[in-house]
């Protein structure tokens, strides 16, 4: 066996930033890459990122069925003869991604922020104690499995070509969950998880319309993911998903507005890996100054609609 | 109803993060350990499910640490019946699992909750194998949860904030998120209650499981690496908003 399959996501018939991102890493690690793409999308475009064969499974995967990706990945496992499987560090690595690897005995190394192979082994780079140390998995099975947290590596422009698409057919047997409804989120839609830039919020803001209005209204602006310190969530000013930290979700965006957060470890370990980090805070002593790339100390009532306007008078 | 909640004995989030001198684990015997905040999350749903449908709570946990005081006080207390103590120094997810699933299948359990994630591993990988090594239903990150007979709605938080609501069949493995119930303190009269409770002992051959490990290696663990210094842009709101904007555009390139 030999090769890497990345599992490439899509969704609305595009494939998601993350399936370019991982096709890009894949191409570094030497061997053939393979696509496994679930449902239905232009799989033959993965061709053009890197991907010599696409395996494409049919069924409704839209609403995310986990137990359908788990008994579909198997199948496009087995038939790639895979050695490695590379999958986004989002839901589907919490969820279905384990539950496969427990069916292979397969180790696998979760939401790395890089993946190298060692002397034909899979070495993951990762967070222990949500982000206060970092560490290496070497997975010593064949396949070997890994999650790549979104934002961690380059993306590259399609050479135009296309792959092969073989499908993949697939048995059900693992006991799922029926989609009842999907709920969207509170924000303007943009991913929090993969977002390029992120705006976060503190318990300053004091009140959900003021949340609203100043960090929501900068995000609008910057085209920015929501984000909010567990302070403000717990007091009820953003949504309990919003909240980033050990706690709740990690991000590595290209740059990170913190607006009135103190820069608490429990925070820090949730955008510490952020390229650029900008704080705003009024107190020149908060910690979040000690992680930031640039730091004004000042009222983000004042700060933030700034910001707004001076990126307006950008175009 | 047969309720079963698994909890790790882990550091205490707040514990100062040891990494042994050559990097090849953790030196963190001596910090404050506890039931992380996820696991806390599942005690309570465990418990609200029993006031719900009646029934018992069984906890169970995999350590070779003296586990006694928190899972009395963490658990038991809060009107857990019992608690099943895996003595093993099990480091492979699969293995933990495995025991787990053996443990949970002896005491016959139809539903049993998990925190979402570890908060000093934080592999998200215990929950799903569990699942699989019962061969049960899986459901991840669940925010509200309701359970009729032996079927069960619940709601999960995945990416980018989409909820979705979804239906199964028990038995079920339920992960528990923020946002599912509030957490509570034991109180005297739980303390005092939970000293008589039963907790069971039990090792890797009482359950009939092999410990074989080593799919995967973990080790150079160091700290993470450091920032470079930053700088403080000076300036009343808008000037200083006007040259952050163009730090970020042209020195930073990230606008």
């Amino acid at each position: 066996m030999s090769g890497i399959l990345v599992l490439c996501d899509h969704a609305g018939g595009a494939f998601k930033p993350t399936a370019n991102e991982l096709l890009t890493l894949a191409g570094t690690l030497g061997g053939p890459v393979f696509a496994a793409v679930l449902g239905d999308a232009p799989a033959a475009t993965l061709g053009g990122l890197g991907a010599s064969k696409v395996f494409q499974a049919a069924g409704s995967f839209g609403d995310y069925a986990g137990a359908a990706t788990v008994d579909a990945l198997e199948a496009i496992l087995a038939a790639s003869g895979a050695s490695v499987l590379l999958a986004p560090g989002t839901y589907v690595a919490h969820d279905a991604l384990p539950r496969l690897a427990a069916r292979l005995g397969a180790g696998m190394a979760t939401d790395c922020s890089s993946v190298a192979m060692v002397d034909g082994k899979l070495v993951g780079t990762r967070d222990w104690f949500a982000g206060r140390a970092q560490g290496q998995v070497t997975v010593n099975t064949t396949p070997a499995i890994a999650s790549v947290a979104p934002n961690s590596g380059p993306k590259s422009e399609s050479t135009g070509a296309e792959a092969e698409v073989v499908s993949v057919s697939w048995e059900a047997k693992t006991p799922g969950l029926e989609v009842l409804e999907t709920l969207a989120p509170s924000t303007d839609g943009v991913d929090l998880n993969t977002a390029d830039v992120v705006i976060a919020g503190g318990r300053s803001l004091k009140s959900k319309e003021n949340f609203d209005g100043v960090i929501r209204g900068l995000a609008s602006t910057l085209r920015a993911g929501v984000g909010a310190s567990r302070a403000a969530t717990d007091a009820g000013i953003a949504d309990h998903s919003e909240q980033v930290g050990q706690t709740g979700v990690t991000v590595a965006p290209s740059l990170y507005i913190a607006a009135g957060i103190s820069g608490a470890i429990q925070h820090l370990a949730g955008m510490r890996t952020s390229k650029v980090i900008v704080a705003i805070n009024t107190d020149s002593g908060a910690p979040i100054f000690e992680h930031a790339t640039y730091g004004i100390v000042g009222d983000l009532f004042e700060v933030c609609p700034a910001i707004a306007e001076a990126v307006q008078a950008l175009d | 109803m047969n309720i079963g909640v698994c909890v790790k004995i882990a550091p205490d989030t707040n514990a100062r993060v040891k990494i042994a001198g050559d990097g090849s684990g953790f030196d963190m015997a001596d910090q404050v350990h506890g039931i992380p905040d996820y696991d806390e999350y599942a005690v309570e749903e465990a418990m609200k499910t029993k006031g719900a449908h009646k029934g018992s709570v069984t906890v169970f946990t995999v350590t070779t640490q003296k586990a006694d005081k928190y899972i009395r006080k963490g658990v038991l207390a809060l009107d857990g019946d019992k608690a099943v103590v895996i003595g093993e120094d099990a480091s492979d997810t699969l293995d933990v699992a495995r025991l787990l699933a053996a443990a949970i299948q002896k005491e016959g359990c139809e539903v049993v909750f998990t925190g979402k994630v570890s908060t000093d591993g934080g592999s998200h990988q215990l929950s799903p194998m569990l699942a699989e090594v019962l061969g049960w239903t899986l459901v991840s990150k669940v925010v509200e949860l309701s359970i009729d007979g032996d079927t069960f709605t619940a709601t999960r938080a995945m990416d980018a904030g989409i909820k979705q609501v979804v239906k199964g069949k028990l038995p079920a493995v339920i992960t528990c998120e923020d946002g599912l119930n509030k957490v509570r303190l034991p109180n005297m009269r739980g303390i005092m209650k939970a000293k008589r409770k039963p907790m069971e002992m039990v090792s890797a051959a009482d359950l009939g499981v092999s410990i074989d490990g080593g799919r995967t290696a973990e080790g150079s663990f160091a700290p993470p690496p450091k920032r470079p210094a930053g700088r403080i842009i000076e300036g009343e709101a808008a000037d200083a908003a006007r040259e952050l904007v163009r730090l970020l555009r042209d020195e930073a390139k990230v606008l």
